[in-house]
């Protein structure tokens, strides 16, 4: 299983979520993506994504404005 | 898969070239499908080498406005037309091109960015993908 990492620090609408969809449909079933980014809306909407796609979200952290989100595939 | 989203790009106006493709890319990433009905000015913009070129909606100023927004886009961070189009394309996203449109303007398939393009097709394709879509808009 496969820890794949996506930054879209800086990135605004829609890349953070076109970029975490792009991974997503690369990653194999198991493995396991993290985003990293800035774009606040972002934060709330890749779990909503998560959730549409009946996918895990395993966790969400933020730490100076930098967010971390965590999905198993 | 959640639902069907199915845009008419009707405007080829820059502004509302970057809304249409935003959306399209919001549904696809968002697990739905998507399918972008290019048509009239839209069309215009899947020339080769024309998808930048639109003319801003308003106060575009002879491109001055434009100029001016493109500007401001940069700094907030905002991606081009072209990467929303390949990010699109690459997420399975549909595009089809209007024929009667072609036809009026006098575009052959050769002008047209035919790598990206799904299909050539009329209104009868659009009603087919429209019907059984959760979300559609004319832009």
């Amino acid at each position: 299983m496969a820890e794949i990492k996506v930054d879209c620090t800086g990135e605004t609408c829609p890349v953070p979520l076109v970029e975490t969809r792009k991974a997503l449909r690369k990653a194999k079933e198991g493995d396991i993506v993290e985003v990293i980014g800035t774009h606040p809306a972002s934060k709330k909407e890749i779990p909503m994504a998560i959730k549409a796609l009946g996918l895990e979200l395993i966790g969400v952290q933020e730490e100076g404005g930098v967010w971390k989100i965590k999905i198993r595939k | 898969m959640a639902g069907k989203a199915t845009i008419i790009v009707h405007s080829g106006d820059m502004d509302k070239v970057y809304s249409a493709l935003i959306i399209a890319n919001g549904a696809l990433a968002m697990g739905m499908e998507a399918s972008l009905f290019f048509t009239f000015w839209g069309l215009q913009r899947l020339k080769k080498g024309e998808l930048e070129k639109g003319p801003l909606s308003k106060m575009n100023m002879l491109g001055l406005g434009k100029w001016m927004v493109k500007r401001r886009m940069k700094k907030a961070g905002a991606v081009s037309l072209e990467k929303l189009l390949q990010d699109f394309h690459e997420l399975g996203g549909k595009i089809l091109a209007c024929d009667m449109t072609m036809q009026i303007m006098g575009m052959k398939k050769e002008d047209l960015r035919d790598d990206l393009i799904s299909d050539y097709c009329a209104v009868g394709t659009y009603i087919d993908e429209a019907k059984e879509s959760t979300i559609t808009l004319f832009i």
